[in-house]
């Protein structure tokens, strides 16, 4: 595509030459280069050697060897692997579902005008800029079964106390809990955004034809917001496939290995094992599905886009 | 007219209730950081205790060398921030002006992938150099983070900023250049702010390139402070003071930079890591 800009610029310079109000076409390509090649080396780069990597076997302070598929056919058989991927996926499902829902509530909220709504966003969006280390290390102090706050909040309602992080029941719950309070505020932001161009005047016809509130936020909003909603919902997938570090930080995957995802075994793997080759393997697969479960949101959201141009 | 009020007042203590959850966590992290030992370990719970232990603060800094790791924090978000506005805001400039919507796709490519998938090559690579004991290759690694950003947030700055006057610009002879440096970096100064900010706050945020490639001299503040909860047998006092330290200039940046920072996520909807 560089190729081309240069001989267009060159047509417009004779043109200019012939008759002069034409403008030269300014040539916008040396603005991009310096980014281009800053992406390369640090993304492109890192791609292709963990490619490399992933069909070799190397554990550091090893030699070297080329394994072919000898990784992948390791990862396929690896019961490990598998639990791993089962709670990345159910901590994603719940990672989610629980702050698209509380997101879209507080959006609507906050898209109405009442006292101190400035100040209250203003909180309201706090957790998601807070250091995730530092909130992981408060939230482990608020579970602690003795000494924590949380059951002591829970017996006050007559609730028994809990094990939280601590039991391998109830840890990716929990763990769900800390990353729903953290990024529901991103949802509440997109979701702001989508009610923001929401235009008013068929509110003002359907309350004409006597709709209620429920009626006009389910045949009128909810469809305008659609796509700021698969929005959310798509970003929300990215993150919570690759969260890190409040499971890190709280569980390093524990009790046991009840709340070990892809990426907390891909880091064990590499990091504490120094599987360089299986652990780049697992890097690959990660990415597979972290795109492919995008691209199913994508083409899901082009379909809706599709039915809601239908509807009109 | 008085169900609108109530309607109001309604909404008001709906919002009250939704950020509940986020003020009651930072007055507990508060006052877990205020209190010695013994009140942290009271039951029932204490909030607000009777003598307030500032010493928790003091400890933070006397024993775990925080001021180095401060000063590695500050050095690591400021370099990469800073190298990522002076080839991210022409970058945001050029994609914008040649509509070249591709280039966002790897942008949202570089946000999909992990970033441990990078952390493999690039150590092998920094250990290769021989560099792995200085700041560098943290700041080099957290380019991932800032450059998508920046980029992401000046590519929807500049699509919103009028054509007409880089127009004029051109037609009176200045190059592509000094229309940019003259005419539109000057219109993008509030984009400018939005992304430097957001691009402060993922990067200081961020824990797992440092948990891999920073030595004992060159961690950084979210390392540390994870580190003081592994290895050292550290009392919950002084624990929540040093969570608090290293969230505290975030989180005053935000409460700052609300509305620029609100506009910003709002339009991109970024975010790093």
């Amino acid at each position: 595509m560089s190729a081309i800009a240069p001989e267009r610029a060159g047509v417009t310079t004779q043109a200019v030459e012939e008759s002069q109000p034409i403008r030269l076409a300014p040539n916008y390509w040396p603005f991009v280069i310096p980014a281009l090649v800053v992406v390369g080396a640090v993304i492109v780069f890192p791609w292709a050697f963990t490619l490399w990597m992933s069909v070799n076997s190397w554990t550091l302070g090893q030699s070297r060897s080329f394994a072919g598929m000898e990784n992948y056919m390791r990862l396929a058989s690896d019961p490990r692997f598998w639990e791993s991927l089962w709670h990345t996926l159910i901590y994603t499902f719940l990672s989610v579902v629980a702050p698209m829902f509380f997101g879209t509530v507080a959006a609507l909220i906050f898209d109405a005008r009442f006292a101190l709504r400035g100040l209250l966003r203003g909180v309201f969006v706090m957790p998601m800029m807070a250091t995730p280390v530092a909130v992981a290390l408060v939230w482990t102090m608020m579970f602690h079964p003795q000494l924590g706050v949380l059951n002591y909040l829970l017996s006050l309602v007559g609730i028994p106390a809990q094990e939280w992080i601590f039991n391998a029941n109830t840890v990716i719950p929990s763990l769900v809990a800390v990353e729903t309070w953290q990024w529901t505020p991103l949802v509440m932001l997109i979701v702001l955004g989508g009610l923001a161009s929401v235009p008013r005047e068929p509110f003002e016809s359907a309350e004409i034809d006597g709709a209620n509130a429920w009626q006009q936020f389910r045949y009128l909003t909810l469809p305008m917001i659609a796509p700021f909603l698969m929005i959310a919902v798509i970003i929300r997938t990215i993150d919570a496939l690759k969260s890190f570090d409040i499971i890190y930080a709280m569980t390093q995957g524990g009790p046991g290995t009840a709340s070990e995802t892809i990426n907390i075994y891909l880091y064990n793997t590499a990091f504490s094992y120094y599987d360089m080759g299986y652990g780049s393997a697992m890097a690959v697969v990660f990415f597979i599905v972290i795109v492919a479960l995008s691209f199913i949101l994508l083409m899901l959201r082009q379909r809706s886009q599709w039915v809601d141009t239908e509807g009109k | 007219m008085s169900s609108r009020l109530l309607n109001k007042i309604g909404l008001f203590f709906a919002a009250l209730v939704l950020v509940s959850p986020a003020i009651l966590f930072f007055l507990w992290m508060i006052s877990l950081s205020l209190k010695f030992e013994i009140d942290n370990g009271a039951y029932p719970p204490i909030l607000i205790p009777e003598r307030f232990a500032w010493s928790n603060y003091a400890k933070v800094f006397e024993e775990n060398n925080f001021l180095l790791y401060l000063w590695n924090s500050v050095l690591v978000t400021g370099t990469a921030t800073l190298l990522a506005l002076l080839i991210g805001v022409p970058a945001g400039y050029g994609i914008a002006r040649l509509k070249a919507e591709r280039s966002a796709i790897v942008i949202m490519i570089a946000r999909m992938t992990p970033g441990l998938s990078y952390l493999i090559p690039l150590f092998l690579l920094f250990q290769w150099l021989g560099i792995l004991g200085t700041l560098w290759p943290q700041i080099i690694i957290h380019l991932v983070v800032t450059v998508p950003i920046v980029v992401w947030v000046m590519i929807g700055y500049f699509e919103t900023t009028p054509m007409e006057l880089e127009e004029a610009a051109n037609i009176d002879g200045a190059s592509s250049w000094q229309v940019f440096r003259l005419v539109a970096l000057p219109i993008a100064k509030p984009g400018i702010v939005v992304a430097f900010i957001l691009s402060i706050i993922f990067s200081w945020n961020n824990f797992v390139f440092g948990v891999v490639l920073a030595s004992r001299e060159t961690r950084t503040l979210p390392v540390a402070v994870y580190n003081m909860l592994s290895y050292e047998q550290v009392s919950w006092g002084p624990l929540a003071a040093a969570a608090l330290v290293v969230t505290l200039p975030v989180l005053v940046l935000t409460m700052f930079a609300q509305r620029q920072i609100v506009a910003g996520l709002t339009a991109g909807a970024v975010k790093g890591g």
